[in-house]
This record gives structure tokens, sequence and C-alpha cells, in this order.
């Protein structure tokens, strides 16, 4: 038994140091000596820690079931604060940010902001529906290209567009939704994905309308009007908003409304037949759930955030070009809902300010940047699979349902 | 088999339907006596499950008709159906594993609007399934299997139907649950819930159904009151192990 366990432990921490070493930035070109002194330095690290780590396991016993649920923990002495007071505290936060904060950071915040929206629009399909969607940034970019040319072409303000934009976005929506209503997971996924691509290549190629790879650009900022008297008469003044700190109240309004949105669907009957969709599809039709509708329902909801966030996104840069549109940009609007918890709204706002802000704190390590960025990820999933803040409904189920699981499948066998 | 049936809550005449290619109900045709409880036995992959969904709408049948309480319901949708007043409870207890035992059941009336009507069914259901009520703060997914099953069976009553469809209650159960389970069918059919059922465990199901249908490769074969095929040498050769 204890030979096996350090059989085990050694193949691991091999395999490791095979895995480590383009990262750490051996070169093969040449012979050293002191080389391979140095690789199995690490390997012999490497496998202390292993060691060190299973030994406390070890002591803590079974660790699938006694983990300290220090999120629980964490969740609880913030329930027992009034939610008024929680809430009061955060939005003061959020609005005088941009009073304490260079524009640098001001930037990085409506950069997290953005991808809120982003994350809480993906939540719905992903979070609440089960619909694994990977190509969700192509309705950012249908928001954003939107903007982007009514404006240039027929001088539209941004509110005139917006609707649009989120028409526009709904309608994409469905168009993907529809083919993929019978498929389930890897089978959507790359359906999707292959959907994310086919609009950023459209984008890219089609350059009578959308300039190709050179993007488009010089379009308006949003503005506010006020109605002024100082002529003697009443009269419409525009004021654009083109500081970041207006941008980011913008912003910032966008994402509370968003909020605001997402909560309220996923409280409504709306909101419980989806999380059954996702829970097992065939059971909620046979409750009567009309599951057809609410799953193109739930693809046209997440896209119009999407394409809420690209239009403003496209506004506040004033320019917009295929290459912000990439699968890339999918994955990190993935990372944060699975990051922050699915279908959990608080774990999501966290995880958006983590994934974007992240990169940005580590800028000090240079070239092993997103190499901690990885590194951190990795171990997030290991130690809180549910996500930072999962969701009530996951938090008190997941691993009893799971382990449950495990049990019965045993027994079965 | 009469051509129209005023005493039959369901009837299906000679319904085919198709996965793809695969010709998996031959021109199934059959009644279910309004109040009464029917069966319907036969081997794995005989189309018995095929016929639940089909009725259901989830598959659609390509010939025959379907006629529910006096109207024809094969081209209408799964949400449609169970608006009509019927529910199933699918095989394999398929519950809402992450939502508790309580959400659970609130799923069941989702197209019920009458708030008095669901409590008061809800009371019912807690009643005829006790166990549920100390579970009902609980996952579904953390229940054992024969709470998964009353569970299931429970969120079906939840619509009020005057049909309930059941694939293969005792599904992995032990036979004590089994019967547990069989005689609460009974309590629920005595409150004028015309039940139908398919099972594989054909002794069990014959022993409380009035009429008996036994399929084989998507076509029934043999019907007759339930005592009958009890007694019937085929069925007992067959189904009944003897």
């Amino acid at each position: 038994m204890v030979k096996q366990e350090l059989r085990k432990l050694v193949t691991y921490s091999f395999f490791l140091v095979i895995i480590l070493i383009p990262m750490l930035g051996f070169r093969s070109t040449t012979f050293e000596p002191g080389r391979v002194l140095k690789t199995f330095g690490v390997f012999v690290a490497i496998l202390v820690i292993n060691f060190i780590v299973k030994l406390m396991r070890r002591g803590r016993g079974d660790t699938t079931v006694k983990r300290s649920h220090w999120s629980e923990r964490v969740g609880q002495h913030i329930g027992r604060i009034p939610k008024i007071y929680t809430l009061g505290g955060l939005l003061t936060v959020a609005a005088v940010f941009p009073l304490a904060a260079n524009n640098y950071m001001i930037d990085v915040g409506i950069t997290c902001l953005i991808y809120v929206t982003l994350g809480l629009g993906l939540n719905i399909v992903v979070g609440l529906c089960g619909l694994l969607d990977l190509g969700y940034i192509a309705f950012y970019a249908v928001g954003a290209y939107t903007y982007s040319l009514l404006d240039l072409t027929f001088g539209l303000s941004f509110w005139a567009a917006l609707p649009i934009g989120v028409l526009l976005g709904m309608v994409c929506g469905c168009i993907i939704g529809y083919p993929t209503l019978k498929m389930r997971g890897d089978y959507l996924a790359i359906v999707t994905l292959g959907f994310g691509e086919i609009i950023r290549l459209v984008l890219n190629n089609w350059d009578s309308l959308t300039a190709g790879p050179n993007g488009l650009f010089g379009m308006k900022r949003p503005a506010l009007y006020y109605p002024s008297f100082a002529d003697g008469g009443l009269e419409w003044v525009t004021y654009y908003l083109k500081s970041l700190p207006a941008l980011y109240y913008l912003i910032l309004v966008i994402v509370i409304l968003t909020i605001i949105g997402v909560g309220r669907l996923d409280n409504s009957r709306i909101g419980r037949a989806w999380v059954a969709i996702r829970e097992d599809e065939v059971a909620a039709e046979l409750s009567g759930v009309p599951t057809t509708w609410l799953k193109l329902l739930a693809y046209a909801l997440g896209a119009a955030f999407g394409a809420v966030a690209g239009a403003f996104f496209a506004a506040k840069l004033s320019y917009t070009n295929p290459n912000f549109f990439l699968f890339m940009e999918s994955c990190i609007v993935l990372c944060i809902v699975v990051l922050g918890g699915v279908g959990s709204i608080p774990g999501i706002i966290v995880a958006a300010f983590i994934l974007i802000a992240m990169p940005e704190v580590f800028r000090g390590l240079e070239n092993y940047r997103m190499l901690a960025f990885g590194a951190i990820m990795t171990t997030m999933m290991i130690i809180q699979p549910e996500g930072l803040i999962p969701a009530s409904r996951r938090r008190q189920s997941l691993r009893a349902a799971d382990r449950r699981a495990y049990e019965e499948q045993n027994a079965e066998d | 088999m009469p051509k129209t049936n005023n005493h039959a809550i369901l009837e299906l005449k000679s319904v085919h339907t198709y996965y793809g290619n695969i010709h998996a109900l031959k021109g199934v045709s059959l009644a279910i006596p309004k109040g009464d409880i029917a069966c319907l036995i036969g081997a794995n992959g005989a189309g018995k499950s095929t016929t639940l969904m089909t009725i259901f709408g989830v598959q659609q049948a390509e010939k025959g008709e379907i006629i529910f309480k006096g109207e024809p319901i094969h081209q209408l949708r799964p949400e449609q159906v169970a608006s009509r007043g019927m529910a199933q409870t699918p095989e394999g207890r398929q519950i809402f594993p992450r939502m508790s035992v309580m959400e659970n059941l609130d799923m069941g009336a989702y197209l019920r609007r009458d708030k008095d009507g669901v409590k008061e069914d809800l009371e019912w259901v807690l009643s005829l399934f006790p166990v549920l009520r100390e579970r009902s703060t609980q996952p579904g997914g953390t229940l054992s299997g024969g709470e998964q099953q009353m569970l299931a069976i429970g969120r079906s009553l939840m619509s009020r139907p005057s049909l309930l469809l059941l694939d293969e209650p005792s599904l992995g159960l032990s036979p004590k649950l089994v019967e547990r389970i069989f005689d609460t069918l009974i309590e629920i059919n005595k409150k004028g819930t015309s039940i139908f059922l398919v099972e594989q465990n054909a002794h069990m199901a014959l022993s409380v159904s009035a009429i008996g249908y036994v399929m084989e490769t998507g076509r029934v074969v043999l019907t007759d009151k339930a005592s009958a095929l009890l007694e019937n040498d085929q069925v007992r050769k067959a189904y009944l192990g003897e």
C-alpha cells in the first residue's frame, strides 16, 4: 500500500517536471552537466512538496468529505450583515473609485465592468440554462459593429443605436439557438465555437462594409442630453461622455441594470424553468416547461447583454476591429462564469475583476505574467471547483450530490 | 377493440413512431379506461418507453391518432399535452438533482396558477410520501433511489393530472420498496387519477391493473384483463418466469 503510493508520487512528480521544463526556460541546444543537476533539484523539490501535501491530506482523513468550505463560512459572515449595508457599501466604493484612481486604473476598471456585463449575459445561457456556448463573443462583436456602422453611415446616436444592436444581437442569438436546439454538450460547444469564428471571419473579410482588418474608427462617444435655458429659449445641449470617469459611470449604470435584470430573471418563473432544463431536460419537458422557447429565449437574452457591452465598447474606444473578438475572448468570458461559480451573480462579478485585473497586477512579473495567471486559475479550480462564490443551490448540493452519485454507481456495480 | 371508446381516457389508434430510420412503434393501438390502472408490459426494447414518449409528444407520432379526453393530441407539444391534464414520471428517476425536494415538487406545478390548489396538492403528496417532508430542503440528488422515485412520482402528481403515465417505477428498487410504491399507486388511483403503467416487473404491474397490454418489438401482441393475463400461459412463460 505504502509502496504503491510512493511509486505513484514519484511518477507524478516526474511528469510534472517534464511539463515544467519548458516553463522553467531550459534550452536544449547545448549540454551542460550543471543544468541536469538543476533539473534534478527541481524534481526533488516537487517530490518533497508532493509528499508534504500527501501527509497533510492523510492527517485530515477523507478529504473529499471533510474539506473545509471557507467560502461558505465567509458567505455566512457576509450573510449576517444586512443586505442593504453590503450593497450600499459596494455601490459607494464603486462610485467613489474614479475620484481616487488614476486614469490607468479607471481604464482597467471599465474593462472589468464590461466583462462583468459579458459574464452575466453568458451566465444566462451557461449558468442558468446549462447550454455551453463557446462563441459568445460573437454577440459582443455584433453589438460593437452595429453601433459603429449605424453611427458612421447614418450618424445615429449611441442611445438610438443601442436598441437596434440589442435586437440584432437577439436575432443572432436565435440564429445560433435554433439549429442547436437538439444538441447537447460537446456538439453544441463545437457549433457555437464555429459560429463565433464565422462572425469574426465575416467581419474580417467583408471589406466594403466593415473595412476588414483595419477596423472602423471615428464613432461618436455616448452622449447625455440636458435642457438649457441659457439663451432664453429651451435648448437641448449634447454632452459627450469623453472622459474616462464619465464612461466609467456609464458602464457602471449598465452593469447595475444588468445585475438587476439577470437577478430578476434568475428568481422568476422563467429562471426556474431554465434551471430545470439545465438539471434535466426531459424531466423539465414532462413538467410542462416549453423547452424550445425557453432555450431560444436564453440565447436571445444572453446575446442582448453581450450586444449592449459591445456597443459600449465600440463607443468607448471609438474604434473597433475584428481582432478584438478572438476565440480567446469567449474563453475568458466562460472562465469568468466558471471561476465565479456557475449561476452565481456575485461570484461572476468578483471573478471578472480577478480575471481582468490580475494580469494587470502581475505586470511586474513580465514574461511570467500569464504563467502566474494560469497557475492561479488551475489552483482555484482544484481547491474550489464550485467557483469563488457558488450559487446557493450548488453550494449546498454539489459535493453531496456527487458523493451520492458515486456511491450509487459503486453500489450498482 | 371497439372503434370509439367512451370509457377510455386515452386511446391510441395504430400509432407509428420512428427514430430516424428505426421503426420503433409499428401501429400501436390501446385504450386506457377512465379511473382505472392499465399496464403495458414487455421486454427491453419492445417500445414501451417510446409509447409513453409518443403519447406525451416528446417523440412525434408519424402516423395514427392519439385521443385524450376525446380530443386528438398527437400534434401537440409536450407542454400542451401537460396542460391538458396528463403527467409523466420518466424512467430512471429523472428528478432535478440540484434543486431541493420542495423546488422539485414545485416544478411539477409549473403550469398551474391556482396557488391554493397547489398548496393542497403539496400537502396530499407529502402525506403520500412523508419522507419527502423530512427531506424537503435537501437537494434531490442526495436522496436514495427509492426516495428519488417517490419524488419523481410526487412531482408528476403536483400538476393534478387526470392521467398519470409511469415509466418503470420499480426500476432498481428493492422488492419491499416496490410494494410500497405500488400501494401508493393504488391510493393515487382511488383518488380518481387514471394510471398507465409501463413495467418490466410484469407480476407486480398486472396484479394492480385492471387491463394489461403485452408489447413485443413495437407491436401490442396481447390484450386482456390483467387477471386473465396473469393466468395466460404465454405471459407466464415469457414474463413471469414460470
